[in-house]
């Protein structure tokens, strides 16, 4: 037996996936976001608004990751965004190679803006790159202002925070500025965005965000 | 369970490497773990064990875990001190400007081989 020095980091082979796959992206023009939260924090009442409210104005597609979601696929299928269901093998998170094959498998022509919705935890995830160009959170009003500090990496990781359910505000002790000072503790430069896809509070400012990226992603501005 | 994500990926990088270098077998795998890198090394060791049964080139493959203490330093004071007794605020000086130095890490470190020096001379 020899000793064989490698020094090397387990991430180190994903991460070169997913530099290869933005690049990719890049070239063909899709602006992927991948979208991360716990279940039930209302990720496809989300998109869904998203999609009908942006479908004139961009072509988007969605990658389903969830272990159970054929139900959801057919959701975002029926509001007329194209949709694929990705298969994790039962693991935790979804890393780069699995996100092109989910992506090569639908098709990259004809999409401007494509979603990939993680699997639902706040912990895995956001250990491994996926090759998306912006990595976004989804907080519910529900889970509770303190979730930074129990999942700091995902705040540290993510370019933006959705904080949905906003109009059962009234009914659950969540401080607004707590929540948002805490995620600013850990990520000064995160977007946040309070909205509430039942009543469309907030939506406006969270869409607008997403055309901007979109555009400058895609080189249209 | 993301240890067992992070087994899957180890393995992924020691197929590589066993390309690479002719591997036909290998003793023992060393990795470098971070104390906050939110790796449990039980559940770790667990799902290393359920894997590698099920891998050729890691059936006989020993884990061993080295553990690197969390350090965490201050911008302001520019001391340094215990990330797990401390967390974000120097217990120095009491500042908020401070970032991990080390403790997040998770990489191989080394491995014990057998390679086919056959194939490797020619």
């Amino acid at each position: 037996m020899k000793v064989i020095e490698l020094h090397r980091s387990v991430t180190e082979s994903n991460d070169r996936d997913a530099a290869e796959l933005r690049e990719q992206l890049k070239e063909k023009k899709v602006f992927l976001i991948n979208l991360m939260s716990s279940a039930g924090s209302g990720k496809t009442t989300l998109l869904s608004r998203t999609i009908t409210d942006l479908k004139d104005q961009v072509r988007i597609a969605v990658l389903e990751a969830d272990i159970d979601a054929s139900v959801d696929a057919e959701r975002i299928e029926a509001l007329g965004a194209r949709s694929i269901q990705v298969h994790t093998d039962g693991m935790c998170h979804m890393d780069a190679g699995m996100t092109k094959a989910g992506l090569e498998e639908m098709g990259l022509e004809e999409i401007d803006l494509a979603f990939l919705e993680n699997v639902g935890n706040l912990i895995c995830p956001a250990e491994f790159d996926t090759g998306a160009a912006k990595n976004v959170m989804i907080l519910s009003v529900p889970e509770g202002d303190d979730k930074p500090l129990k999942y700091p990496l995902m705040f540290q990781t993510s370019d933006a925070l959705v904080i949905t359910k906003t109009d059962a505000l009234p009914y659950f002790d969540f401080d607004m500025e707590k929540a948002v000072e805490r995620a600013k503790y850990l990520n000064p430069g995160i977007r946040i965005f309070p909205v509430s896809a039942k009543t469309g509070e907030g939506m406006e400012e969270w869409e607008k965000w997403l055309l901007e990226e979109t555009a400058a992603w895609n080189g249209n501005v | 369970m993301h240890e067992l994500g992070i087994v899957t990926h180890v393995a992924k990088t020691l197929d590589e490497l066993a390309e690479e270098n002719h591997i036909t077998k290998i003793g023992s795998v060393t990795l470098e773990i971070g104390e906050v890198s939110g790796i449990l090394y039980e559940y770790f060791t667990d799902c290393w064990n359920y894997f590698k049964v099920r891998h050729p080139i890691l059936k006989e493959a020993e884990l061993k875990i080295e553990i690197i203490p969390a350090v965490t330093y201050c911008e302001d004071c520019r001391g340094t001190y215990e990330t797990i007794t401390y967390g974000k605020i120097c217990p120095h000086c009491g500042s908020e400007h401070t970032y991990l130095l080390q403790g997040n890490e998770c990489s191989i470190k080394e491995i014990e081989a057998e390679t086919d020096d056959i194939q490797e001379n020619t």
